[in-house]
């Protein structure tokens, strides 16, 4: 039996990328395997857990309940996007400080889904931080960490904003 | 006891594993991608009990892409059995061998060019099975004449016996009343969001297995992997992993490393097996224990304990991997934190048709705590006496430490009054209640929640086999490798690998503390096991004691080196010389300093600098062995000192519960924990509140389930529920700080507390919600539709 391919574009992190994918595959194992990106991780395939968290142009999407067919001509940013450079971004640096992290495997999903909030809400309640962040399992911080990094990193921004007004 | 000023232990020191872990740089199990690789899946069992007549793979091999298929009767050419705790012969191989003893139990596996054709050769795979009995409850397995899920065993009941410290028909005899209670702890699982998966390439010219997996204990358990994996100990190397959490479910893995071993045999080409999500909630080793208990306590009039018995079932699933270690586990702290002077513990082991059970977080000391302080609530309750009263009376008294428990485990150190104390007044305690009476008056249902529990760490490995007559291992070390490079910067190599926690910032402080250098400037690395040093790796709360231990072991022995150096050069005594941030130098002379790079520089390239007759170079290497393990009695009267290190917490949950439909609402939630010398308390703090979590989703939502059948119902997170951020509150953590004076800087581990008292205290504070009903909570999850049953029977006996 052929194996039928679809072929797609993907703009990921900035970098252009023309692949042949079957039309089952899923963009997790697209960014995983094909494109070598193995900052997103798999956590349970059944899209309860958010670990896979990517953007796909600008929306958080969780990779395992979406075909990489489907992603094709989207703009897509994994966790290695938020740090190019190795330098960390304000929000992986309140992770750091407010240690929003243990093991580090839900990380990269908290961190795209903490980067979408904070675009949307510059300023969030605990209330509405937790709510949002409960579309992500995490299994070693007991989230306390984790909320009071995007609460850091929102107030740092509102600082920072205020100062170039 | 004092505590000594430290310049870098008990600093919130940024932690040296983030910046990888937040940049999506860190080398997971599944990142691994070797040069053609293939990747496997897993056909399992649809039934709980079934001989395997048949296998036909044909139609899988013919398969464009698939490079191999295996299946039990290869598993008996290719491999040994999977390596166990137990002394029984409860053989388990990592494919079915003639039968299947669990629904999901692994019967074929697949390696293809990827994981899609691998799954898509998995159903082409024809399976005849012949169904048989099935046996879902320990009691009626236990049975004489019970269908067998062994035939090679006499029964189901795989091991039994009593162990008895102390005088306890005295104290029963004695007591003004005897508390009895029949508890349930349900079976739950750690499910880290990494599941359990390795990357196996075997060399045929060598004869060398390489092994890239998230096993914790690739210095500790090589050796026995080799023998399943049937390769010689010294061609087996196990790399080490970043590993995304375990939570004690990551010990051995000997499933997914031989399956993924004889794959890569077969294929002729490295293999790479990954447990997906149903793997692992239906077929790993980190089901944890599932039990029965019946106990009792005995009770003076004045509310002093003189007696407690024991009886506990567990169901322990279809095989017997880590025997009944969780059962000598809940012995090191089996009487609490208070003074009982004599205790009876038995334990019937029984097979039954599921998963087996592993070890996750609190390993059978969680479960033997929820025992103890529903009794202890009990107590309080039939004699009238306030919950907090009633423990003060009971608690050992500060000046009894180190304090011989009945079974013969030394607790260290420990002031359970000042835990106490500082949680009460965190709460609030008299303006608690005041709340509560108030929320009563206008019918509403909060409960104030109160556990005072020990938290065990550091084990001994006797722990494994006292229950037996004959006697088994006595070590369990740690070792690390230090070394100060020719640019003066001091490089630590571990041997076990990250687990999920913060092992390198652990040393890395050490280092600082030792040599006074900031620890941000060391670099830690790890070893895999062809280069190893005996080490056991993570499990039951021992990491950071054992590791701040070998790195001070290590620097003592480095120092001395160092010192005769910086002494040949500064033209003075070894002895007289001191390390501080910038080097060494002289006591009293801190104007004159060797710098490190300095001393680095001439050990490695200025031979004729040295001291004569110095070997080049500077390292050291130095394994800690347990600072506190002593033989058991040969009657087992006395188990020796085997988990001498020994915190504890007290934890006062505040709920509300909804009586209509059973809802718990957790309002506030204050723990204080005491575990010794805290190394690092940002990250302390973060394993209190995620062990807090755990305990919540123990107390409230996790439970796996199987039914009658034995078909599992809780095979994906929509059946499994783990606690989200909103299930969980702002945890409020305090901290008491009793050293120990058996390790290192006085640490104790602190791993394990929050998910091993959480339970217990969210327990007492539903049932003290619904206190008004009369409720009594004998089992958990607390789920919704149990509460609100509970509460139903309460209101049709008219409460």
């Amino acid at each position: 039996m052929k194996r039928s391919v679809s072929a797609i574009g993907l703009t990921v992190n900035g970098v252009r990328h023309e692949l042949a994918v079957e039309p089952r595959r899923l963009l997790v194992d697209c960014l995983r395997d094909d494109l070598g990106l193995t900052g997103t991780h798999i956590g349970c395939e059944h899209g309860v857990c958010g670990t896979c968290t990517v953007l796909v142009d600008g929306e958080s999407v969780r990779s395992c309940l979406m075909l990489a067919v489907q992603a094709d001509g989207a703009t897509i940013t994994t966790v290695e996007g938020l740090a190019p450079d190795g330098t960390l971004h304000p929000l992986q640096q309140a992770f750091r400080e407010a240690q929003g992290l243990q093991c580090g495997f839900c990380t990269p999903g908290m961190l795209l889904l903490a980067w979408e909030l904070l675009r949307d809400h510059p300023s969030p309640s605990e209330a509405e931080i937790r709510e949002a962040i409960s579309a992500n399992l995490c299994r070693c911080t007991g989230y306390q960490g984790i909320v009071d990094a995007i609460q850091l990193a929102a107030e740092r921004h509102a600082v920072t904003a205020a100062a170039a007004r | 006891m004092a505590t000594t000023p430290r310049t870098w232990i008990g600093k919130d020191v940024q932690r040296l594993e983030d910046p990888r872990l937040l940049t999506g740089r860190a080398n997971y199990s599944d990142d691994v991608r070797l040069p053609g690789m293939a990747h496997a899946a897993v056909l399992r069992s649809p039934h709980a009990h079934a001989r395997i007549v048949r296998i036909d793979t044909s139609r899988a091999r013919a398969l464009s892409g698939v490079f191999a298929v295996i299946t039990g009767e290869d598993a008996k050419e290719l491999s040994n059995p999977l390596p166990a705790f137990c002394a029984e012969p409860v053989v388990q191989y990592a494919l079915a061998v003639d039968k299947v003893r669990y629904a999901g139990e692994a019967v074929a596996a697949v390696a293809a060019v990827d994981r899609y054709t691998a799954e898509d050769a998995v159903g082409l795979i024809d399976v005849e099975y012949a169904p048989l009995p099935v046996l879902t409850d320990p009691i009626e397995a236990m049975k004489p004449g019970a269908p067998k899920v062994h035939d090679n065993l006499p029964s189901n009941l795989v091991f039994e016996k009593t162990l008895s410290f102390g005088d306890v028909v005295g104290g029963f005899a004695s007591a003004e009343r005897v508390i009895r209670r029949r508890l349930r702890w349900h079976r739950a699982s750690a499910q880290p969001l990494e599941t359990a998966g390795a990357v196996c390439r075997f060399n045929p010219a060598s004869g060398r297995m390489d092994v890239w997996s998230n096993t914790n204990m690739i210095n500790y358990v090589g050796w026995l992997v080799a023998n399943t994996l049937k390769v010689p100990a010294s061609k087996l190397n196990i790399n080490p992993m970043d590993v995304g959490g375990s939570f004690g479910s990551k010990h051995v893995l000997g499933k997914v490393i031989a399956i993924a071993g004889m794959l890569a045999r077969r294929a002729g080409r490295a293999v790479k097996f990954m447990e997906d999500r149903v793997d692992n909630l239906t077929a790993c080793e980190n089901l944890a224990c599932d039990r029965f208990y019946d106990v009792e306590l005995a009770v003076g009039a004045d509310g002093i304990f003189t007696g407690l018995r024991i009886k506990v079932v567990d169901d322990y699933g279809a095989y017997f991997q880590f025997g009944h270690g969780t059962h000598g586990n809940a012995l090191a702290q089996a009487t609490g934190p208070y003074r009982i002077p004599g205790f009876e513990y038995t334990v019937q082991c029984v097979l039954t048709n599921k998963c087996q059970q592993g070890v996750f977080r609190g390993a059978g000391s969680d479960a033997n705590n929820f025992a103890i302080e529903r009794l202890v609530d009990a107590a309080a309750q039939e004699l009238g006496l306030d919950r907090v009263e009633i423990r003060r009376r009971n608690f050992i008294r500060p000046d009894a430490f180190p304090f011989k428990m009945p079974a013969g485990n030394i607790y260290d150190s420990g002031d359970y009054p000042k835990v106490l104390d500082l949680a009460l007044s965190m709460t609030g305690w008299d303006a608690l209640r005041k709340m509560q009476a108030e929320a009563r008056a206008q019918g509403r249902f909060v409960g104030i929640g109160l556990a005072t529990a020990q938290q065990r760490s550091v084990y001994g490995p006797t722990e494994f086999w006292f229950w037996y007559d004959a006697a088994g291992l006595t070590s369990v070390p740690e070792s690390v490798g230090l070394s100060l490079g020719p640019t003066g910067e001091f490089i630590v190599t571990m041997f076990s690998p990250f687990w999920g926690n913060s092992p390198e910032t652990v040393v890395a402080q050490s280092v600082a503390e030792e040599f006074g250098v900031d620890p941000h400037t060391v670099t830690v690395t790890y070893e895999d096991s062809l280069h190893g040093l005996p080490s056991a790796g993570p499990g039951g709360s021992r990491m950071t004691v054992m590791l701040t231990g070998a790195v001070v072991g290590a620097s003592r022995k480095l120092k001395e080196k160092m010192a005769r150096i910086a002494a040949h050069v500064l033209e003075a005594a070894p002895e007289d010389i001191v390390f501080g941030a910038n080097g060494a130098s002289v006591r009293g002379a801190s104007d004159k300093v060797v710098g490190y790079g300095d001393i680095g520089l001439k050990a490695y390239w200025f031979k004729l600098d040295l001291p004569a007759g110095m070997e080049s170079g500077l390292e050291a290497r130095h394994t800690y062995d347990h600072p506190y393990l002593t033989p058991p009695s040969a009657d087992r009267k006395d188990l020796g000192s085997f988990y001498p290190m020994m915190g504890h917490g007290a934890h006062i949950p505040v709920v509300e519960v909804n009586p209509e439909t059973g809802q718990v609402r957790i309002l506030r939630y204050v723990a204080v924990h005491d575990v010794g010398t805290i190394v690092n308390p940002k990250s302390l703090r973060g394993q209190i509140a995620g062990g807090i979590t755990q305990g919540i989703g123990m107390a409230l939502y996790e439970q796996i389930l199987y039914d009658a059948e034995g078909q599992p119902l809780t095979g994906s997170f929509m059946d499994y529920l783990l606690p989200t951020a909103q299930e969980v509150p702002r945890f409020e953590i305090g901290h008491v700080e009793t050293p120990s004076p058996f390790t290192e800087y006085g640490v104790k581990g602190g791993g394990e507390g929050g998910r091993m008292i959480a339970p217990a205290a969210l327990a007492s504070a539903v049932e003290d919600a619904l206190a008004p009903l009369g409720v009594t909570i004998d089992e958990l999850p607390m789920t919704p539709e149990r509460l609100a049953t509970l509460v139903g029977h309460a209101r049709a006996r008219g409460r």
